[in-house]
């Protein structure tokens, strides 16, 4: 059976000065019933965009190649209307900053029955019936009280789950959150973390989360892809992928964070950044993307274009060298730039 | 953990913070954002300053360099007060007590030269205008960015680019004290190593002092020396990085410690800390953690701990330092 979500070779070209710009390049992932499937990048790796399309919210001129299928519907060439339903109902959004998700002016109440009275049909007091149940799921405390409360009487963390319920409102199969947790404090983020884990065991909601930080997708992702300029770099199971990743580009990210590992190492072992910045859109170097900051780059791999190929059971690699150690140490390659 | 870690005391207190707390008004009320807080900063030493959001370590860092009135307690430097700064000019014994601040988009005009911007601090302590271009050429190949950089002008830089930028014009003032308040929360995971890497460089190579001001953990666990735990306008731990990080004692330290993600693929979900931070307007009585702690026992509602000496750093916890829990730890 086809899983709730199948991405295959996803191409998004959006207008520039220059023309169209692939911002996502050739990317399939699949996202099943129950399950957590997290993108990891950085800033401009095309991530977001990618939640942009499944909900058809991609910038004016932009075109789209490859499929998208939800519930076996392509959603690439579903009409307005159509995305209109599907939107909230069957696909929701959570996104980084809950202060702009939220309505400051209309009560948390307006806000999360809405979708039920809109997409489910619910009459005023079933709806208020379900979103006090639901406001409960998510821990806010005081359910009944906090639906005449407004945005602005809450903390960061309470606004997050206030913006979760509102998502889950019309009880959706599929939530996209992006960057759920990145403006939160680590005690908050572990709340959100949780719950996300709960709906997933408790309702089979599918989830596709967008982060930077491999901490939280350590913590909830059962399959994590990694993409870099729009291109994937490496997909495959969470443990896999990030305790013996495969990529130079995963192993970058993850040697760029502090290691909690070593914090009985009196000399304490200095942040090893990945040299460079990413590419900008339209400006992505011929052959593997990520060459020229590549310590491990050989002459092919500034004119070959490198295509995932599956280097383990569900494990895709796109990095034909593959030079990294297969036991997960961190390698230090001679004359690696500093 | 007998010896492996550096002796900070052995080197001058460059900063320090005695019984400080910074107060604000808020609809005719007094908050106490910041409520008796005592802390040093040694020459060559990094102090992070955690704590989540509210809880006071922001207006503790402003303070400090003397940004915020002090409503309490006494902030010192090199021996003589930190004046809070007014209309007047700020005192020049205070020039070698800077600060980087968390926004670099903000803290640097852009319609000014990046070489004017960081010359500011080498002219201001009396220098001549073209020894301030020599010097922000020279500072700006310190931090890691092209002598060129000069006669370009913020908006040409990555943000990662610019902190370091105001990192080069702090330095200009040639501090021998500064306070970074979350400066590389706002910037991407690769630059933030970069940033993170040239300020505890900085401090190892030439003796400043530094008292970061951070909510991300690992990142204070990466940089500095001492940590120092904020919640709800206290501290309630400090101890050299290792203790705290790998043994932290107060209940509060544990549970921030533990709610760290770890990227290690082994889908662990970090713990969770009940319950919100309460309002600073209306603080719980006694120890003020007491209604989220998990060790919470009757004295706790009632009795205000001060910093004791448990396990080798001081730790405000009056379970903790009880002898029969000093027996367990």
């Amino acid at each position: 059976m086809e899983p709730l979500l199948r991405v295959e070779d996803l191409r998004v070209e959006l207008p520039t000065r220059r023309g169209l710009r692939p911002a996502v390049d050739g990317l399939s992932f699949d996202v099943a019933e129950g399950e957590i499937v997290g993108i990891a990048g950085e800033s401009g790796s095309g991530k977001t965009m990618t939640a942009m399309t499944l909900l058809g919210l991609l910038p004016h001129g932009a075109r789209t190649s490859g499929s998208a299928r939800f519930d076996g519907r392509e959603l690439l060439t579903l009409g307005r209307r159509q995305l209109r339903d599907l939107r909230g109902r069957q696909i929701a959004m959570v996104s980084q900053d809950p202060s702009t998700a939220l309505h400051p002016i209309l009560p948390v109440g307006t806000q999360v029955t809405e979708h039920m009275r809109h997409h489910l049909g619910l009459s005023k007091s079933a709806a208020r019936a379900e979103a006090v149940e639901l406001l409960a799921t998510v821990r806010i405390p005081d359910p009944e009280r906090a639906l005449g409360a407004y945005p602005g009487q809450f903390s960061g963390g309470m606004r997050q789950r206030i913006a979760i319920a509102v998502a889950l409102a019309a009880r959706p199969r599929l939530l996209l959150a992006d960057e759920p947790t990145t403006a939160l404090d680590v005690t908050v983020q572990a709340g959100i973390l949780r719950l996300l884990d709960r709906l997933r065991r408790e309702r089979g909601l599918a989830v596709l989360v967008i982060t930077h930080d491999l901490g939280v997708m350590s913590a909830v992702a059962d399959r994590v892809a990694v993409m870099y300029a729009g291109r994937l770099a490496e997909s495959g199971p969470r443990a896999q992928v990030l305790a013996t990743p495969r990529h130079p580009y995963t192993r970058g990210l993850l040697d760029a964070l502090p290691h909690p590992e070593a914090a009985d190492d009196p000399a304490r072992v200095a942040l090893r950044p990945i040299p460079g910045s990413p590419p900008s859109l339209g400006d992505v170097p011929a052959g593997c993307p990520f060459h020229p900051r590549c310590a491990f780059a050989v002459p092919a791999c500034a004119t070959d274009r490198p295509e995932p190929v599956p280097v383990a059971a569900g494990h895709l690699l796109a990095c034909p060298p593959d030079p990294l150690p297969r036991d997960g140490a961190a390698p230090v390659p001679e004359g690696a730039p500093a | 953990m007998t010896g492996a870690t550096p002796v900070p005391a052995a080197e001058p207190t460059l900063l320090e913070l005695t019984g400080v707390a910074v107060e604000y008004g808020r609809r005719g009320a007094r908050v106490r954002a910041v409520d008796g807080v005592d802390l040093t900063v040694a020459a060559g030493e990094v102090v992070g300053l955690v704590g989540e959001s509210g809880c006071g370590k922001s207006s503790l860092g402003r303070a400090a360099v003397g940004l915020e009135p002090l409503a309490a307690g006494s902030a010192r430097f090199l021996g003589e007060p930190v004046t809070t700064i007014g209309r007047g000019a700020r005192p020049g014994r205070l020039r070698r007590l800077q600060m980087v601040f968390q926004d670099p988009y903000s803290s640097l005009n852009p319609r000014r030269t990046v070489g004017d911007l960081v010359a500011d601090g080498v002219t201001l302590g009396g220098g001549s205008r073209a020894e301030g271009r020599t010097r922000a050429a020279a500072l700006l190949e310190r931090v890691g960015l092209p002598a060129s950089a000069t006669g370009a002008y913020p908006h040409e830089f990555s943000g990662g680019q610019l902190q370091r930028i105001a990192i080069a014009r702090t330095l200009a003032a040639d501090p021998l004290c500064f306070v970074a308040d979350e400066p590389i929360s706002a910037l991407d995971a690769s630059a933030q190593a970069t940033v993170a890497n040239l300020l505890s460089g900085l401090v190892r190579d030439s003796g400043i002092g530094l008292l970061l001001v951070s909510h991300d953990l690992s990142v204070v666990r990466q940089v500095a020396d001492r940590v120092a735990v904020m919640y709800l306008g206290r501290v309630v731990e400090v101890g050299t990085t290792e203790q705290v990080w790998s043994r932290p004692q107060h209940p509060y330290t544990q549970a921030l410690v533990a709610a760290i993600p770890r990227p290690d693929g082994g889908g662990v979900l970090p713990a969770d800390l009940p319950g919100d931070v309460p309002d600073p307007a209306d603080p719980p009585s006694g120890c003020r953690f007491h209604p989220r702690c998990p060790i919470v026992e009757d004295s706790c509602r009632t009795t205000d701990p001060r910093p004791e000496t448990v396990a080798g750093r001081q730790v405000a916890c009056v379970v903790r330092a009880a002898p029969a829990a000093r027996a367990d730890a």
